[in-house]
Order: C-alpha cells, then sequence, then structure tokens
C-alpha cells in the first residue's frame, strides 16, 4: 500500500537577526544568542563561542522569554500614595522621580551622608554602585555578600588568595578526583554542568559532601550525607588522617606557603603568636643547613617545618607546619572521634583520606612546560596533583563557615593542589595577595559632609587598626560591619540593615536606598519582624525609616514598601558591564569580561538602574560624574560611563580593545569605539595567557610581571598561602588586652574564642543556644536549578515546573511523628513556626530537613493569582531564622552571623517537627499586598502561535 | 497513512544519560521555548499565573530514588518503531516518517481525538487544549535539516541546551554511529521494551559507584622506628627524613 | 482513565442506539415485528436519534469537530476510523428503510436493507468496543471481554428500548420479555466475569519496570516534572476509590441487571398498560445503570503511563 507523507518543511526561517548579549537569569553570566522575529523574542540559545557557557545553557536561561515578557513587571516609575504595605502607588515622570530622590538625598549629602543607606542585592555592578556610593560620602553600602557567601570569599582570600565560585575552578579537563561541599544546584550553574559532565564522563572520582543528595551531588560517585554544620570536623580529620599516615606535599608547602614561618612563641607578650620578621619585616623561617634564622624570600635556606627554634632576640619560635600538625592530629580531629557528630563513618573517612593520598601522590600529572617560579628559578615541568574541590552556600552561611572553609584550603595545599594542574585554578584577577591590599573605608574620621570617601566601602582588615569605628570605638556603619560584631566583614552585612536602621542601632538614618534585593520577602532572615522594622512607626506616626527608594524590574514583595520605585529594565533590554573591576567572567585561562547591550526595546517607561545612578550621580554634582563646567561627564549614560570612566589612567571598566586604535588590553587609553568591538565579539572580550602562565600563578614570576602589565595585580611578589592567619592572631591580641584599639569588654571573649590564626571547628552558634530536645533536627534551603531566588515564580514556565515546595524529610523522621507525603506539619525554631507540607525521601541527612528556597510567595506580589500555590502551599523557612541570635550572658544579642565575616547564619537553623491537621493553607498566611498599579496577568498564553507556519 | 513504514531509513533517537543527568531542566524549557516557536507552535499554557499552571511540554524530567541514589530522568517520545500511537489514529495525521523514523503529528489534520495519547504507554503525548490538537517531541524536525542554522547546531533543542552533556542526538539504526556505540559501551536500555512498541531512545543507566585505589598505610611502607611513637612524633619523624 | 461525559454519553447513548436498531431490523427481516408501517418508522427514529446523538457528542469530544471527516480515512489501522466508517455505513440501508417505510414500501428490499441495517449496528457497536479493547496501555481494557459487553450492553439496553416501544404499541410479546431478560442475564454473567478478572489481576507493571531503574533497588517518586498535573495526569490519572467504585458496581447490579431483570419479568406476567410501566421503569433504570457502569468502565481503567508518577 503507498504511503504519503504531509509536505513538511524542514528548514523554515527561524528568525530576523540573531543578537549575542549577556544572560542574567542568575548570576552565572552566560553568553547567549537572543534570536529576534518581528521584533519579538524567538529564541534564546548559549553562545558557542563563550567562554562561561560554551554553547549550552541552563533551564533558566532556556525560558528566558517568560522572563523578558511577564507580567510583573514594573511599567513606570511609581511614587507610593497609601501606607507601606498597601501597594496603593501614583503614576509619576522619570524626571518628578529623579526629582523627588534628589531632594531627598541631597539634603543628606550636605548634612550627613550617613544618613544614607545604599544597599545592592543580586547586582552585578558593583564597581559602579560603590563608586556611587563613594561620591555619597556615606559608610553604608554594600551588596548582598553578607548573607550569599562572605565566608567563601573572605575564607579564600585570607588564605591563598583566591575562592571558589567564580573566583577559580577545578580543572575540569585534568581532575580526577573532585570534591563538593555544602554545593546546592546553582553556584555555580552552567560551568559546574559541563565541568561534572566531562568527569564523569572521563571517569573521575566525583565526592559530594551535602546533607542532600540533589542535583550535583544526585550524580556524585559517592555521597558523603553529613550532619550540617560539621563539614569543619570531616575535613578537619581529613587532615588529620593526611598527617598520620604522612601524605602532604612537603614541597609544595616549602615554595608556597608560611609552612615554615616561626612563629613567636611568648605567652603574654603583646607581639605572641605574630610571626617573627626580621630586616625589612621579612618573616623568618629556621634554616637546618645554616642552623640559623633566615629570611622567608631566602631561595638558598632549607628550612625546617618542626622544632622549637631560638629566634634572633633569644626568644623561642615555632613553625607553622608543627602548630598545624598539632591542631590537627589530636584526638579532636581523629576519625573515630567525629563520626557520631557528623554522621560518617571513620572508616568512610580513612578511606577518603587515603583515595585523596593516593590520587595526589601515586597519580601526579606531569605537563613538559617549563616555567620560572617568584624567585626566578626556572621549572621544567608543572607537576600537578589531579584534586580539586569546590564549596559554596554549605560550608558559608553557618556561624562556622569562615573557619570550615580555610580548613578545605588548607586541605587541598597539604595535597598540592591549588594552581597546578588537575588541581584548583585561579581565575584571573585572581590570586590577590593574602590579605588583598584592599582596606575598607568609612570609619568615623572619614565621614564628611559633601565629601567622597577616600576608597571602597569594602575591603580586608590586617588587624584592628583597620576597623572601621566611630569616634567611641562603637561601629560606624549602619549594619556594623567591619566593626568589633563582625571585624572581617568583607562584603558587609546587608542583612542586618533594615533592622539596625529600625532599632536605630547603631544609629537611626533618613533614607534607604535599596537595589534588586527581596528585603520584604525571602532576601531576609526574619521575614515579619523586617516588615516590621520597614513600616515601624515613632511616636509622631513617622515611619522611622522616612525615606525608602528601591529599583527593581518586576513588582516583587519589596516594592509596596518603598516610597520611591525606579523600574529597571530586564535583562534583554540594557547595558551591563561585566567587568574586571567587579565580578569578571574570567576562566583558568583566560582574562575576560563582558557586557550586556539592549537587543529588544523596552516597551514600558523604564531605565536601566546604571543610568539612573549615573544622572541622580550628576544631579548631586558627585565629581566623579560631573565636569568642572556642571556639565554631566557621561552624558551617554550607561554605555559613555562604560567606555570612558576610567577607575586609574589607562584602566576602565572594560579591559578589551582598549587604546585610541582598540590594539590595547587590559590598560590604555578609553577607545570611543570600544563597544562596537565587544558587540562584534559576542559581547565579550578575552585575552588567553600564555601556556607557562597556566598554572601555580601564585608564585609564577612570568605571571606576576604580566599581571602587573596588565594591571590586574598589585604586587610582584608572590602570594604565600597563609596555613597560619597572622591578621586573626592581631584581633586576638587586642582582645587579649594589647594595642590601642581593643574591643569592648563584652566582645572580648568572644574574639578570643574564634579569631584562631588556625582553623578549627566549632558548634553553630544557635545549637548551642536553643534547646536541642526541642529543636533536634537541623533545617537547610537550598535553590532549585530551574530557579532563581524569587525572580523564577513570575516565569509562567519555570513555576509550572514548581509552583509549590515541600519540607523533604528523611523517611525515619516521618515514621516517627506519623506523617507521609503531602501530609500538613509545623515546623518550628526559636524564633516562629511554620505550617507545610512533606515530602518524604531516602537521601537526606536523617537529622535534617530541607526545602526549596524562595518559592514562597506572598500574596498581590509578581503578577500570581491570590490563589497561586506559591503563596497557598509555599513557604519560607526564613520566617524560622532570627537576625540575631538569642542573648547570650550580658544580655547582648549578636547578629545571627559568622563571628569573623558577619556572613549570615541561615544554615544553622535548628528546628522541631510535629503533625499538623491535614487542611488549609501555610501559615504564616500574610495578607494579600496591593498590587492595583499592575495591570492583571494573563489567564492563557500561546507564546509563538504568531510564527505557527500557515498550512500547505 | 497511518499504517506503520515497514522499514526507516535512519533511526534518528536520543540518547540520555542518567549517569550525568543532574535535573536540571534545561533540555524541557530550551524544547518549550524553540517548539512553541516552532513546529508545534503554539505550546500553549493554561492558568500560567494562577493556582493551576499547566501546559503542553514535550519533555518532562522526573526525579526518582531507586535504591538509594537520586535519578533525574527525563521522558519524551521515544520515537518507537512499532508504535499504537501511529496505528490507532483516524486521520493519518499521527505518522512515522520513513526517511528518518521520527513520530510527527501533523497539526493541520489532527482532529484532537486523544486516542493517540491514550495509546502511549509512555506519557508521552501532549494534548494542546487551546490548540486543540496532540503535541509531541518532534527531535526538532524544522532544526535538524534547517539550513538557517549552522550545521553543528542541527540537532534537537534539548541536545543543543544541555549543560552536562546529558542528551546525544543520531541514527541508533546506524550501529557505527556515536550514540550506538555509547549505547553498546554503557549497556544503554529502551525503557519498558516488555511492552513490545520497539522504542528507538536509549537511556544510559547510571554508572556503579566508583572503588579507587588507597594510599598504603605508612607502617606498611618501610618505617624506621622513632623514639617518638604518638602519631606526632612520627610525623615529624618523616619529615625530617624527607627534608634531610 | 478519565471518565469523559461526551464519551460517556455517545457509548451509552449509541450503543442502546445501535442494540435497537439491530432487534427492529433482525425482527422485521424474519418477519417477527408486528407493527405498522409507521410505527416501524417511529422505532427507526428513535434509535437513530439516540446514534445520532452518541456520534455528536462523541464529535464534541474532539480538539477540531470540524475535521470530522478525516477521521474516515485509516479504516485500515485504526479502529476509531472503523468505527466512524461503519457508523457512517450504517445511516445508509437504515436511511434508506426509513424512506420506504415512508413510503408504505415493504418487500425484499427492505428485508435486505433491514438485515444490512442490522449488521452495521453489530460492526460499529464491535468497533466501539475494539476501540478501548485494543488498547494495551489499559490492562483493565486489554481483556477479551471488553469488546462483547460492548456488543451485549448495547444489545440488552436496546432490547428494553425496544420493548418499551413495543409495549407502548401494545405490540409487545412474550419473546420481547425473553429477549431483554436473555440479554440482561447474559451481559450480567460477562460483566461479572470482567469484574472478577480485573479484580484478580492486579497490575503487573511497576515503576521498576517502566523507568528500568530496578536494577539499582526499589523505585520511588521524589519530583514530579511539574508541581501541577499536566494533561497526561489528568487524561489518564484519574482514580476512583475502592470503596467509591464497590458502592457504584452494586448501583450497576442493581439498576443495570437487578431491577430490569425483576421488571422485565413483572412485564411478561402483567397486561399490556402494567407492563408498558414496567418496561419504561427498567428502560429507565437500566439507563442509570449502564452510564454508572461505562463511567466506572473509565474510571477504573488504569493507564501504564501512569507508573512514571505514581508507583504502584
Amino acid at each position: 500500500m503507498p504511503r504519503s507523507q504531509p509536505a513538511l518543511d524542514t528548514s523554515p526561517k527561524v528568525s530576523d537577526e540573531i543578537k549575542k548579549t549577556t544572560c542574567y537569569m542568575c548570576a552565572c553570566r552566560c553568553g547567549i544568542d537572543v534570536h529576534l522575529r518581528d521584533g519579538k523574542v524567538r529564541y534564546i540559545e548559549g553562545n558557542r563561542d563563550h567562554p562561561v557557557n560554551k554553547g549550552v545553557l541552563c533551564g533558566k536561561g532556556s525560558a528566558g522569554i517568560m522572563q523578558h515578557y511577564s507580567p510583573a513587571r514594573l511599567h513606570a516609575p511609581l511614587k507610593r500614595v497609601g501606607p507601606r504595605g498597601s501597594g496603593e502607588f501614583e503614576e509619576i515622570s522619570w524626571e518628578e522621580a529623579l526629582q523627588l530622590a534628589t531632594s531627598w538625598l541631597e539634603p543628606i549629602r550636605k548634612s550627613n551622608p550617613k544618613k544614607l543607606a545604599f544597599f545592592t542585592g543580586r547586582d552585578q555592578s558593583q564597581s559602579l554602585t560603590g563608586l556611587w556610593a563613594m561620591q555619597f560620602g556615606t559608610p553604608n553600602f554594600a551588596a548582598h555578600g553578607g548573607f550569599c557567601s562572605v565566608n567563601m570569599a573572605a575564607g579564600g582570600l585570607y588564605t591563598f588568595g583566591g575562592a571558589f565560585w567564580e573566583f577559580g575552578d577545578p580543572d575540569w579537563d585534568l581532575t580526577k578526583y573532585f570534591m563538593i561541599f555544602g554545593v546546592a544546584e546553582d553556584h555555580a550553574s552552567n560551568p559546574i554542568k559541563i565541568g561534572i559532565g566531562k568527569l564523569k564522563s572521563r571517569g573521575a572520582k566525583v565526592v559530594s559532601v551535602n546533607p542532600i543528595r540533589t542535583g550535583y551531588n544526585a550524580v556524585a560517585d559517592e555521597w558523603v550525607g553529613i550532619r550540617p554544620g560539621t563539614d569543619g570536623l570531616f575535613v578537619g580529620a581529613l587532615i588529620h588522617e593526611l598527617f598520620r599516615t604522612q601524605s602532604v606535599d612537603l614541597d609544595y608547602l616549602l615554595r608556597y606557603t608560611n609552612a615554615a614561618w616561626l612563629v613567636i612563641d611568648a605567652p603574654g607578650a603583646e607581639d605572641h603568636g605574630l610571626f617573627a620578621r626580621g630586616e625589612d619585616s621579612e618573616q623568618l623561617v629556621y634554616c637546618t643547613a645554616s642552623k640559623a634564622v633566615a629570611g622567608c624570600k631566602n631561595t638558598d635556606a632549607k628550612p625546617a617545618l618542626t622544632g622549637v627554634r631560638t629566634l634572633p632576640d633569644g626568644r623561642s619560635g615555632r613553625p607553622v607546619f608543627e602548630l598545624l600538625a598539632e591542631r590537627f592530629l589530636t584526638d579532636t580531629y581523629a576519625p573515630e572521634a567525629v563520626a557520631e557528630q557528623t554522621g560518617i563513618s571513620a572508616d568512610q573517612i580513612k578511606r577518603i583520606a587515603a583515595e585523596l593520598a593516593h590520587v595526589a601522590f601515586k597519580e601526579e600529572i606531569v605537563i613538559d612546560q617549563p616555567w620560572t617560579d617568584w624567585a626566578g628559578r626556572r621549572q621544567e615541568k608543572m607537576i600537578g596533583r589531579p584534586i580539586s574541590m569546590h564549596a559554596m552556600r554549605g560550608i558559608s552561611a553557618h556561624s562556622n563557615g569562615f573557619h570550615t572553609c580555610r580548613m578545605i584550603h588548607i586541605l587541598q595545599i597539604l595535597l598540592g593542589s591549588i594552581d597546578c594542574p588537575g588541581g584548583f585554578r585561579y581565575k584571573p584577577p585572581y590570586p590577590k595577595q593574602t590579605p588583598p591590599n584592599l582596606l575598607p573605608h568609612g570609619a568615623a574620621g572619614e565621614i564628611k559632609p559633601e565629601m567622597p570617601l577616600g576608597g571602597p566601602h569594602l575591603g580586608f582588615p590586617h588587624g584592628p587598626e583597620h576597623l572601621l569605628l566611630d569616634d567611641n570605638g562603637g561601629p560606624n556603619r549602619l549594619d556594623k560591619g567591619f566593626s568589633w560584631d563582625a571585624p572581617m566583614s568583607a562584603h558587609g552585612l546587608m542583612h542586618m540593615v533594615i533592622n539596625n536602621a529600625a532599632a536605630k542601632d547603631p544609629y537611626g538614618i533618613d533614607v534607604l536606598f535599596l537595589y534588586m534585593a527581596n528585603m520584604a520577602w525571602n532576601s531576609s532572615m526574619n521575614v515579619p519582624g523586617t516588615i516590621e522594622a520597614l513600616t515601624a512607626t515613632d511616636e509622631n506616626g513617622d515611619y522611622v525609616i522616612p525615606k525608602i527608594i528601591y529599583s527593581d524590574a518586576y513588582y516583587s514583595e519589596t516594592v509596596p514598601f518603598a516610597d520611591l520605585i525606579l523600574p529597571d529594565t530586564t535583562y534583554l533590554e540594557r547595558y551591563d558591564c561585566i567587568s574586571l573591576l567587579d565580578r569578571p567572567i574570567s576562566e583558568p585561562e583566560l582574562v575576560a569580561d563582558a557586557i550586556r547591550h539592549p537587543v529588544v526595546k523596552p516597551d514600558r517607561d523604564v531605565r536601566g538602574f546604571q543610568e539612573v545612578l549615573i544622572d541622580l550621580g550628576h544631579r548631586l554634582k558627585f565629581p566623579a560624574f560631573t565636569n568642572d563646567d556642571g556639565s554631566p561627564k557621561f552624558p551617554g549614560g550607561y554605555p559613555d560611563y562604560m567606555v570612558n570612566h576610567q577607575r586609574k589612567p589607562g584602566i576602565g571598566p572594560l579591559a578589551g580593545w582598549r587604546g585610541t586604535d582598540g590594539t590595547a588590553t587590559c590598560t590604555g587609553e578609553p577607545n570611543p569605539n570600544q563597544l562596537d568591538h565587544y558587540l562584534e565579539n559576542g559581547s565579550w572580550f578575552g585575552l588567553h595567557l600564555d601556556p607557562e602562565h597556566a598554572y601555580f600563578r601564585h608564585a609564577n614570576r612570568g605571571y606576576l610581571d604580566w599581571g602587573i602589565q596588565k594591571g590586574i595585580r598589585a604586587s610582584a611578589d608572590p602570594t604565600v598561602f597563609q596555613l597560619y592567619s597572622e591578621p586573626l592572631q592581631k584581633f586576638r591580641l587586642a582582645a587579649e588586652g594589647f594595642g590601642d584599639r581593643q574591643p569592648p569588654d563584652s566582645h572580648r571573649d568572644r574574639i578570643k574564642s574564634y579569631f584562631d590564626p588556625l582553623p578549627f571547628w566549632y558548634p553553630p552558634f544557635e545549637e548551642t543556644m536553643v534547646d536541642e530536645a526541642r529543636f533536634p533536627l537541623h533545617a537547610l534551603s537550598q535553590r532549585p536549578m530551574h530557579m532563581y531566588h524569587s525572580w523564577g515564580s513570575q516565569n509562567a514556565w519555570l513555576r509550572q515546573i514548581t509552583a509549590a515546595n515541600r519540607l523533604y524529610v528523611h523517611h525515619s523522621v516521618g515514621a516517627t511523628i506519623g506523617v507521609e507525603d503531602d501530609d500538613w506539619v509545623w515546623l518550628s525554631s526559636h524564633q516562629g513556626r511554620v505550617k507545610c507540607q512533606v515530602r518524604l525521601m531516602d537521601g537526606v541527612n536523617p537529622d535534617t530537613v530541607w526545602t526549596w528556597n524562595a518559592i514562597g510567595k506572598r500574596r498581590g506580589a509578581w503578577g500570581l493569582d491570590e490563589d497561586a500555590p506559591e503563596s497557598k502551599e509555599g513557604f519560607l523557612l526564613n520566617h524560622l531564622i532570627s537576625e540575631l541570635l538569642p542573648a547570650g550572658g550580658g544580655g547582648y544579642r549578636y547578629s545571627n552571623s559568622d563571628p569573623i565575616t558577619g556572613q549570615a547564619a541561615w544554615f544553622d537553623l535548628r528546628v522541631g517537627i510535629e503533625k499538623a491537621d491535614n487542611t488549609g493553607t501555610t501559615a504564616p498566611y500574610f495578607e494579600s499586598l496591593g498590587d492595583a498599579s499592575q495591570a492583571p496577568s494573563p489567564e492563557r498564553l500561546a507564546y509563538g502561535k504568531q510564527w505557527k507556519e500557515p498550512a500547505e | 497513512m497511518t499504517t506503520l513504514p515497514e522499514k526507516t531509513e535512519k533511526k534518528l533517537g536520543l540518547v540520555i544519560d542518567l549517569d550525568i543527568c543532574v535535573g536540571c531542566h534545561a533540555c524541557a524549557t530550551s524544547c518549550k521555548e524553540w517548539n512553541t516557536g516552532g513546529y508545534s507552535a503554539p505550546l500553549s499554557d493554561h492558568d500560567p499565573y494562577g493556582a493551576d499552571p499547566s501546559g503542553a511540554w514535550l519533555n518532562r524530567i522526573h526525579s526518582y530514588e531507586a535504591g538509594g541514589r537520586t535519578v533525574h530522568f527525563p521522558r519524551s517520545c521515544l520515537h518507537c518503531e512499532e508504535p499504537d500511537c501511529v496505528t490507532v489514529c483516524p486521520t493519518g495525521a499521527s505518522y512515522k516518517r520513513e526517511e528518518d523514523g521520527i513520530v510527527l503529528v501533523n497539526p493541520d489534520t489532527c482532529i484532537g481525538c486523544k486516542l493517540c495519547s491514550w495509546a502511549c504507554p509512555y506519557g508521552a503525548r501532549e494534548y494542546d487544549y487551546d490548540d486543540g490538537v496532540m503535541k509531541k517531541c518532534t527531535l526538532c524536525v524544522d532544526r535538524i535539516y534547517n539550513d538557517h542554522i549552522p550545521e553543528e547546531d542541527r540537532v534537537p533543542a534539548c541536545v543543543r541546551a544541555c549543560p552536562t552533556g546529558a542528551r546525544a542526538f543520531g541514527d541508533l539504526g546506524d550501529p557505527e554511529s556515536a550514540v550506538s556505540k555509547s549505547v553498546a559501551e554503557r549497556d544503554g536500555y529502551g525503557l519498558f521494551e516488555e511492552f513490545g512498541y520497539k522504542p528507538v531512545n536509549r537511556y544510559l543507566p547510571p554508572r556503579e559507584p566508583l572503588n579507587l585505589p588507597v594510599a598504603e598505610e605508612p607502617e606498611a611502607a618501610e618505617t624506621p622506628p622513632t623514639t617518638d611513637t604518638t602519631q606526632l612524633g612520627k610525623l615529624f619523624a618523616w619529615i625530617d627524613r624527607s627534608l634531610s | 482513565m478519565h471518565p469523559a461525559y461526551s464519551v460517556i454519553l455517545f457509548t451509552t447513548a449509541s450503543g442502546a442506539g445501535y442494540g435497537l436498531l439491530f432487534w427492529m431490523t433482525i425482527t422485521y427481516a424474519f418477519g417477527m415485528l408486528q407493527v405498522s408501517p409507521w410505527y416501524l418508522l417511529v422505532i427507526l427514529i428513535v434509535a437513530l436519534l439516540l446514534i445520532t446523538a452518541g456520534l455528536l457528542s462523541s464529535a464534541a469530544h474532539l480538539g477540531h469537530p470540524e475535521r470530522a471527516h478525516r477521521a474516515f480515512s485509516q479504516w485500515r489501522s485504526s479502529w476509531l476510523s472503523r468505527e466512524g466508517v461503519a457508523a457512517v455505513a450504517t445511516y445508509v440501508p437504515s436511511g434508506l428503510l426509513g424512506l420506504c417505510w415512508l413510503f408504505g414500501i415493504e418487500s425484499t428490499l427492505t428485508v435486505w436493507l433491514s438485515l444490512l441495517a442490522a449488521l452495521g449496528a453489530v460492526v460499529t457497536v464491535y468497533c466501539t468496543g475494539m476501540i478501548y479493547a485494543s488498547l494495551r496501555t489499559i490492562r483493565q481494557w486489554d481483556q477479551p471481554t471488553v469488546a462483547p459487553i460492548y456488543l451485549m450492553l448495547g444489545a440488552a439496553t436496546g432490547a428494553l428500548l425496544f420493548a418499551v416501544l413495543l409495549a407502548l404499541a401494545s405490540a409487545a410479546s412474550i419473546w420481547t420479555s425473553l429477549l431483554a431478560l436473555a440479554m440482561l442475564g447474559l451481559t450480567a454473567a460477562l460483566k461479572r466475569q470482567y469484574w472478577q478478572k480485573i479484580d484478580e489481576d492486579p497490575d503487573p507493571v511497576t515503576m521498576e519496570d517502566v523507568t528500568g531503574l530496578g536494577r539499582f533497588g526499589a523505585v520511588k517518586p521524589l519530583d514530579p516534572p511539574h508541581t501541577r498535573p499536566n494533561f497526561v495526569m489528568r487524561e489518564m490519572g484519574y482514580e476512583v476509590g475502592r470503596k467509591h467504585a464497590e458502592k457504584l458496581r452494586r448501583l450497576v447490579w442493581l439498576c443495570l441487571f437487578g431491577a430490569p431483570l425483576v421488571l422485565a419479568l413483572l412485564a411478561l406476567l402483567s397486561g399490556p398498560v402494567l407492563a408498558a410501566i414496567f418496561y419504561l421503569t427498567a428502560c429507565l433504570s437500566a439507563a442509570v445503570g449502564v452510564v454508572t457502569e461505562r463511567w466506572l468502565f473509565f474510571a477504573e481503567a488504569e493507564h501504564v503511563s501512569m507508573r512514571y508518577y505514581k508507583a504502584a
């Protein structure tokens, strides 16, 4: 019987044009090809040439169309007319909006710049926002790193001048053993996915250390279902085992670390525990050949790693290595001792340590690539220990995260696996010095009316002398960053800003200016308390936080609480600059940055936030944005700034195609045609490193010099890994009563305890302060891979995948309290309780419950219907997390944060669970926010119908 | 034309590696995005911002726990060799292409009786309530031969997007093709083969856990006795030997 | 399977219509039907109305009813197409028969036409049954009794209707009652066998089977692809509680079989007026019963694709 198939055009037209820009569905910054047809977005796919994603695109990026056309987009500037939270707004013009903002900001700048707090959330233009805040002169600026991963950044930068996530990557092509600690589905997105795919396909081993077995952890060859907050014990036990089995890379330690540096051993002296120093403050080692001390840079010395040595002044000094070995070879870190607390058997710990040792030392990689070390010694080969590690939120968001992070880096260093073939690799401009030569600014003396700040807000204190204190020794920043509460808070403490402002502790402010941070919902700990703070009134009925300006692209839960809304564009409508001055897109062998540019025109009266900042900067007459004659410095707005702003002569936001003819890279005169070059190259720039600069860049003479030439390194000295961190000891000495800057008595014990120059494990604070019998479980949240923060819920496609979250509970816990899938439970903490539905699973640590983050939504936001599952069933753990710890001795309530960095400790949460009646909706069930200013959302979608090929 | 071709020139299909699929849904959303403006345009969504959001999707990602493992499991049409979803169609709208074996629904002749979806044991056919016709994976028939698309991109959208490389596309009828070789090497399997539709797509099962060699205990190596028998003492003695 | 009312209505109404058509044409052909030509026409019209209502209702179930004509093309492989062809084909002899009777023609031609119509009715209902019986994806339908039950239910409900119509014309006789009793009894036996079979044959297909993941151990769903039901789950994932199903099965026994059997028996023993009332009551009861039976036929049917969503 003859068959006839319908005629089919297998080669239909796809698009009118393809525009290449940078994704912003999360912070990964992948290159995308946006196919446009009839002025609409037909399709978005990964840019094959792009260094970050190499053509692939994740679940979020591939749903970009629905983000761009979301009904939750803001349409015009809004001025609040009803009470805060009512959502009663009137639309105003941009001119009126900017005048209003100026009228609020100008008097503050002229009187007391501290009265402005300017904080940004998921923003990727901190070099601009930071500059703006510096120009304003307020000390109160930071981004969201304080509740994101400052422990990772600080832990890494103080230890080896780099850090996980975007500061480095495993050597995906060569590594043979990959350990991931506390990595949820999203950090990072495509690079890790590509990498894991590569590793697994060529038979490398992936070990996941995570209480929850989903996503990356699901495909790991070995899952270590650790109890939350005990990673430090586990890693400490691995270090213990490496020491016990004599499996450390001594040559690597001598070459690249401070293992041999002598630490002054003079208890009671003001310099006890600091490094012994010789001429020019050079740290000393003990040379076993000359039997005398020598400078640490003396390449002829044969430094000792052990032994009590006599210092030139007659006192004793001991090498760092010996102190480190003593710390970790104690029984505290013996596998048998940590097994119970971590929930990991001693045998498993020992085996993993032995596997690490085997891969590092029996399967080393040798690359025939000569290079020159920092001292000018030619090396014939590059020797690699093919072990790499990556860690993220599960380490970071604990109050012991800084030390745990340092411990992981020390584990890497002992194995000799940092920036070597097969190991962890820096991405330029990393490595920096340890700690980076970047100090925080904003102490009392630096804040004056109409005076820009002398330097960036955020940095890395080397000791108490770099704290930002007021005249009484108290915090000078509203978030208490860089004060004795959180001395090394390199990213600030955004999570404390609103509550501190409402409590006027340390002081009240006049204007709160927020960008792209959903602080009235999923970005705050203790949401009800934060809402209370946003709406608190004084005895006159005036708001305690008098003015709130907010910029976002979407109608989030935070919008209704602001007094003035500056509507931002979507990511396809804007310029952006992903800069080497901020968070570039470099790869280990590529210095790279990128731009976003408008690929579609906004159909609403909205402006990119950076445009608005530059405009406001000029209206406020900031020197960086205003010419001497009063005219704007960047009349062309943000793209003008991207091209023409110079941070230092020759160094601007973009590194590519500099110089008037466009031939210079990294440094050079501004080039008026720079953006055209970026557009021609797919919106990114990359400069490849020479093969001899591919590894050991912390001590690679060629790279160090090249880095200075290119403006990505500040010092030609090598980066020496700090197994022992002297800045911590300086803080500790201050707490012990030395020096002219000492903590108040209330803080002394805390500083003494936690500012240990060698990493150690201590239990997360919350569990030591609450009744563990009432709150026996740990509660965690992770972001689903296909969602990012709260943005995903307005996305018609992504929310179909996850419109409501469940509390995932181990089967044994479910059996104990008698619940099955979808039954309701009460989950309570010392802060409050939440009603939610459970799902039972096996792949979770039995002491842990968890849920997907930021799925729960408040009614009246994100363009969702009142009865959307996100608000009826969806819930947040945020309601259970206090921004403050319970009152300790003395009644002071510290921030629920890491004592060193101020990192929000939202993974410390302890909860109890009990069965609830199987009815109703989640609790707390907040009343609906008004969203009358928004157009109703459509009831059907048939996106793409217009491109249906007509029937034959 | 509802009858099945006796033989197809190729057996195009997907190979999905369950060992590296991390469940990111990239294949699902990229599929939705491509196809809502492509051959199957539109893939409608109902109540997209309301209480009961749903829509036509041609690829869906389950997750299971199987004997203690978490397995992410993408599921779409398997382009079976002998599927009843084609033969039950009363209009001939559902057909299997002779040239490449792709099972398609002709959106211009489908009457929307849904019988083909009843005949599919894999739940791979999705009715578009708004459009009134059945939708299904087309293996991106409007991409894989499309002259407007660069040659290297002429693969289904899901394969093009997949960040871990867990999806491959090719001719499973050709034993020499890369996909056939990976199936042979990894013991790839067809879903629910017992049912008898002869699915073409293949799944590569999660690998067995790796057992790596471990380093020897130092006691096993030649360790001269030291006076200090504490662990620290042994370590320091080793260091002294190593550095001398 | 989702019990769509249009499909339930279609299969029950057209089933009864074809049953009626069959009995009237077959008895006519064999000279057993002693009513006036105009009453023949009335019975025929009732049968065709039921059939047509059913067919229209099934067309309403389509996404594109305006393309329904395309469904006649694939009779070589598709039972649905065959059903369409048979249904339309059956209209030809039935319509001609009606015309003949309208013009008072009764001849060999009308005998042949009625035999053809009877054949058409049987074939059409058999095709309907086979649409379901041929689906191996649904264990409860992939049963040898399914098509016979469709035929027998059409025959039984048609016989009851036939008895009502004859009783109204005072033309009922012993054999009309016996016919209804026999059909009901036979169908009940078949249905009993069917339910026994599906009850004792629990779904052998597991989540381990369909995913191929059984090699690692027991398979449990962790997260569904989407948090709200999709088309497949709505269409194939309909579930009826065991207790509820048992209640409904009892209703079927009572309304479809028990009551009509007793009423038909009573009608047999009654005078013409009372018989008509008994038949009519039996018919209404059977209508409730057959709709319930058909609803259960769908609601109790488990589609194998649901194993991807829910463990057995």
